[in-house]
Parts: C-alpha cells; structure tokens; sequence
C-alpha cells in the first residue's frame, strides 16, 4: 500500500457510455421507442456469389438513414466448386458474432473504468456437412458448436477481464441469435 | 364498518415486526390474517424445505432464536411455531381468517372489503409477501398435455409425482433443491439453467449468510445499491438449509446424476430447445461467487483475523460438458413432470389502486408505495438487501413504522 494518491487517467476506449446510458433512462420511460427493425436486402450476382446491400433502419419512433450504404458480398470456396469472391455466409455469421462481442467487451469495459490496450477475439466453428449437402438428416446444417478465444490486453486483472467477455456475452444480440432459436418467415412474390 | 388507525395484511414475519412496532408507537392497529399466523409457510411449501438462513439469523423486534442449534436451519413446523409464538408474545392484534378481497382508496385512507366484513383504516401496509403466485414463462403453454405441470408451491415431496422423469426449469434455490432431493429419490432429473447466483453454504468455517452479515452486505441500502431494479431481480442464491451444512452447485448434482441442460429457450410438439448459453450462465456465477468470497478475504485481512479462520479456498469452475444437449422430446425421454422454478411475485389482484407499473410491480420507495399512507414489506432489496429475509425485517419495519408515525403527526398538527 503506499500512502500517495493520483488521480487515474480517465479510460478512453472510444466509447460513448454517457449517452449509452442516457439512452437507456429514456427508453425505460418510453418503451416503445426501442423498438427496432434491422434490414438487409440480398441480389444474386452469379454462381453461389451475392451482393447484401444494408441501409436504412428504423428505430426510436423513425426511420434512420446513415451517411453510407453498406455492401457486403458472400461467395463460397473453390472446394465447394464456387469462385470464392468472397467469404462464406456462416462465416459472415462467425464475423458477425465476433465483432457484437468485442462491441459488447469495448462498452463495458468503457463502463467499468478498464482501459483496453487491445482485444483480439479467434473463432472456430465444428460444421458436419453432411447436413447441408442431405447425405445424413440426423446431422443438423448448421454449426456444432463455436468456440470463441479472446486475447485481451488491458489494466484489470485476469478475473475482471473474464467478467467482461462474460457480461459482454450476457448483453449480446448475436450471442442470443445464435444459442437461442428464432422464428423466420419468408415469403416469396 | 370496523376501523383502525391502521391495518396490516398479513402476520408473518413482516406483519408481525410492524405490529412490534406500531404497538411500541401505540398506533392502534389490527393484522388482517387469510389464513392463521405464518399462512404461506404453513400451506405453500414443500414437504423438506428448511429456511435457507441459520436459526441465530431468526431474529424480530424483540425476539430471537434462543434454541440450542444456532447454527442450524428451521423446518416449516418450526418456522410456523416460531412465528406463532412471537405474535402470542407481542401480542399482535391478529385476525385469522381474513381474507382481503378489495382495497379502495377513500376520503381518509382505504377501505378494505374482508371475508370477514369491512374495515376502514388511515395507513395500510401490504404485508402478504414477496411469493404469492409462482411466476410461469409463457412458453409453458408449449407442454404437451400428457405431461404434468407444477410450481414449488404445489410441489411437496418425489413420490407424490406422476410416474416418470421430470424437467426442472430454473436453477436457482428452489429449483436445485427440487433437482437434488427429485434426484435422489431415484428419478432421472434434467436441469434447465439460467442465470443463477452460485454460493457455497460455508466458507473459512461460517455459514455464508454470517458473512454476508458480518461484511455488511446485507445491510448495503437500496439507494446505496449500483443498480437497485437489476439487484430486486436478482435470483435467489444455489443455498439449502440441511442438518449437514451442505453445498448443492451445478458440479454436485451433476455428479449426482442430474442432466444440467441451457436455458429453457422453445418448446414445440414436445420438444424443448435449450439455449446455448449454459457456459456462459455458469462463468458469470462463478466469477460472481468469487467477487463475494475476495470481499469475505478483504474484510479479514482488513480486520487483521486470518488466524481466526480457516485459510480461503475457491470451489472450482463449473463444469459445462460438451455433451450438454440443446434439445430435448420430452415424451421420447419418459418425462412426466414439469416443474417451473421459475420464480415467484406478489399477488396484488385485491388491491384497486392505481401503484402498479407495467410489469405489475408495486411502486416504491424503500417500501413508501406511491399512494398515501400506503406501505409494503418484505419485497427483495426493499430498503435493504436483507429486506425479504426475516432478519431484514426489524430494520424495514422500525424505518417504515417511524414515516407512519411521522405522516400521522403531521396529519394531526
């Protein structure tokens, strides 16, 4: 223990709690304001390669515009006799899982006054595919399992770091979206 | 129609330390009892239940344990004899037997439609506890018919299910209390767990419940807490009351042979689907157990007392197979009963004033409702973290019973 007293840098993991928090007091008053909807639209270019195009949501009582569209492009692999322009959708799935992660690990570390030096988040996930090409029905088509191994730099010790990544996965969009099951429905014109 | 100053609903524990109180006040009141003194305890528990809290922890306004075990763990009869006797003691203005089926306001305070006629009173304080109904998911309406479906309040001993396997769905004290003795009576026993609060039942030689005392814990005040809704959420902690001092985890009833599966996340034709959080649930728990015993190691370092206490220990991880299944028919698995542990709230469907919120929570502040003269108790982390435990109720009720005296004088002056 030593008897001198400093006053800590402030953490800057480039997050803005603040107004993540002020936003929550607002919409635990107005409910209905949390309402989102999330969209994607998807054109086939050729082969097994497509183009998503993401854009406009709706949120907080209104459609929301952003400064850019997005374009996101999926192919599958030469082993699969595709062109491989592009990475496979369950590895966008793999993208996408990693990076609400290491979203949720940045906010709360933000949060809870830890400063990150650098987070780095490696996935695998087991896939039998003898589900998706219909050789065996008792195998399922999606993932066996997925195992998410995060390296993480920062001031806290190894115990409050883990309780980062655990709570991170506790408020995690994806997280839920890929452990729990969801209702799809699709129509066709 | 008959009136008082005030009135109480409900002589247990809570209703008993107010009564202590307003009568210490001599503020004339009367405790409007459904059944007898200690209701709930008496007719909505199961058969081995024991409080999860050790008997020198029974402690009311002017009353304490003064048996012999201390460190032990009361069962019903002897919850329901202790409680009996403490009205007898302070004598508690009780009347059995009365049901409350209306509370409006009126010009002066409430009015209350009874089983046994009508009373008018100036404050009323809800005392009718925190686990009146068992709190179900909606997702129980998916339970194929064939299959059995109870809560722990209708729950009382293994042999008394139907035949078969049984599903528990939550992990928290009832539910792997439930696991264990179900278990042990020969059944095959799977375990849907969500988050839950992992405690083991003694560390360094004391019963946790003394240290939770001991550091402050459960004294740390609601408007001291960091996230007080979040904290009246919490579930109970994994503890049971046995003569053995034992600690049940998600480890031991594995080993036991209980089949711990995700939480309970669909259930269609038969069939459950299990979230794949399991692992993620069990390390915040750990994490969190080991937040609560690092604080336990800090307050004796602090304080100087190693050698008063056995060295720390840390139990280890829980274990979260690989083999853990996502899914389950149920039928096809020989399951015949399931039991939703799923929680518990108050039932608040005789009380006609608009303190409601959304979700159907009473409004409050530390246990002031946002009506006038209206009060409550017993609800989790009310003022205080000890506020649904009995030995959280001298504190609530004497901070409580002081506002009333004080909105009556003020009346009066």
């Amino acid at each position: 223990m030593t008897n001198s007293t400093s006053t800590p840098e402030p953490v800057q993991n480039g997050v803005n709690v603040a107004a993540l928090l002020g936003a929550r007091e607002a919409l635990e008053k107005a409910p209905e304001a949390a309402q989102f909807k999330w969209r994607a639209s998807c054109e086939w270019l050729n082969g097994t390669h497509s183009r998503s195009t993401i854009g406009k949501f709706f949120g907080l009582g209104a459609e929301q515009s952003r400064d850019e569209t997005f374009t996101v492009e999926a192919d599958h692999p030469k082993v699969f006799a595709s062109e491989d322009h592009a990475p496979t959708p369950v590895e966008l799935v793999l993208s996408g899982l990693a990076s609400c992660l290491t979203a949720g690990v940045a906010a709360i570390a933000q949060r809870r006054g830890i400063q990150l030096h650098s987070v780095k988040a490696t996935l695998e996930a087991d896939m039998d595919i003898q589900g998706i090409l219909g050789i065996d029905d008792d195998v399922r088509n999606g993932f066996g399992a997925i195992r998410v191994h995060f390296d993480i730099r920062a001031d806290a010790s190894e115990d409050d770091i883990k309780a980062l990544v655990a709570q991170s996965q506790k408020r995690s969009a994806v997280f839920d979206i890929v452990t729990n099951p969801t209702a799809v429905f699709v129509t066709v014109n | 129609m008959k009136s008082a100053t005030a009135i109480i609903i409900g002589a247990g524990h809570s209703g008993l330390a107010m009564s202590w109180h307003l009568a210490a006040r001599s503020i004339d009141h009367v405790v409007l009892e459904r059944g007898d003194v200690a209701n709930s305890w008496r007719t909505e528990r199961w058969d081995s239940l024991r409080l999860l809290t050790p008997n020198w922890q029974s402690r009311l306004p002017g009353h304490a344990y003064a048996g012999e075990d201390r460190d032990g763990f009361m069962t019903m009869p002897e919850v329901v004899h202790f409680l009996q006797h403490y009205a007898e003691l302070s004598r508690a203005p009780v009347m059995s037997g009365a049901r409350v089926t209306r509370v409006r306001r009126d010009e002066e305070g409430y009015e209350l439609s009874t089983s046994q006629g009508a009373w008018r009173c100036r404050k009323l304080v809800i005392a009718s506890g925190a686990c009146n109904l068992a709190s179900v998911p909606s997702l129980s309406t998916g339970l194929p018919a064939t299959i059995a479906s109870l809560t722990p309040l209708q729950y009382r001993r293994p042999d008394l299910l139907p035949d078969g396997g049984v599903m528990i769905v939550g992990a928290s004290a009832s539910g792997i209390q439930l696991a264990r003795e179900i278990q042990a009576a020969g059944r095959r026993v799977v375990l849907s767990v969500g988050e839950h609060v992992r405690m083991p039942r003694t560390y360094r030689g004391r019963d946790i419940q003394w240290w939770m005392d001991v550091i402050g814990a459960m004294d740390l005040g609601y408007d001291a807490a960091e996230n007080i809704e979040r904290a009246r959420r919490l579930p109970s902690p994994q503890l049971v009351g046995t003569p053995e001092r034992a600690t049940i985890d998600l480890n031991s009833l594995r080993r036991a042979g209980v089949e711990l599966v995700g939480r309970l996340a669909g259930l269609h034709d038969g069939k459950a689907q299990f979230s794949g959080s399991l692992a993620n649930v069990c390390a915040l728990a750990d994490l969190k157990m080991n937040r609560l015993l690092a604080a336990i190691d800090a307050w004796v370092t602090g304080n100087g007392l190693e050698e008063q206490f056995a060295a720390p220990h840390r139990d280890g991880p829980t274990v979260v197979g690989a083999e853990t299944k996502l899914s389950l028919d149920l039928i096809a698995a020989g399951i015949g009963t399931v039991i939703w542990a799923t929680g518990y709230r108050p039932d608040y469907s005789w009380l006609d004033v608009p303190v409601l919120d959304r979700h159907g929570r009473i409004r409050h502040d530390g246990g002031v409702v946002a009506a006038p003269g209206m009060y409550v108790m017993g609800l989790p982390f009310m003022r205080r973290r000890k506020s649904s435990f009995i030995d959280g109720a001298a504190d609530d009720a004497a901070d409580l019973a002081a506002h009333l005296h004080r909105s009556l004088d003020r009346a009066a002056a």
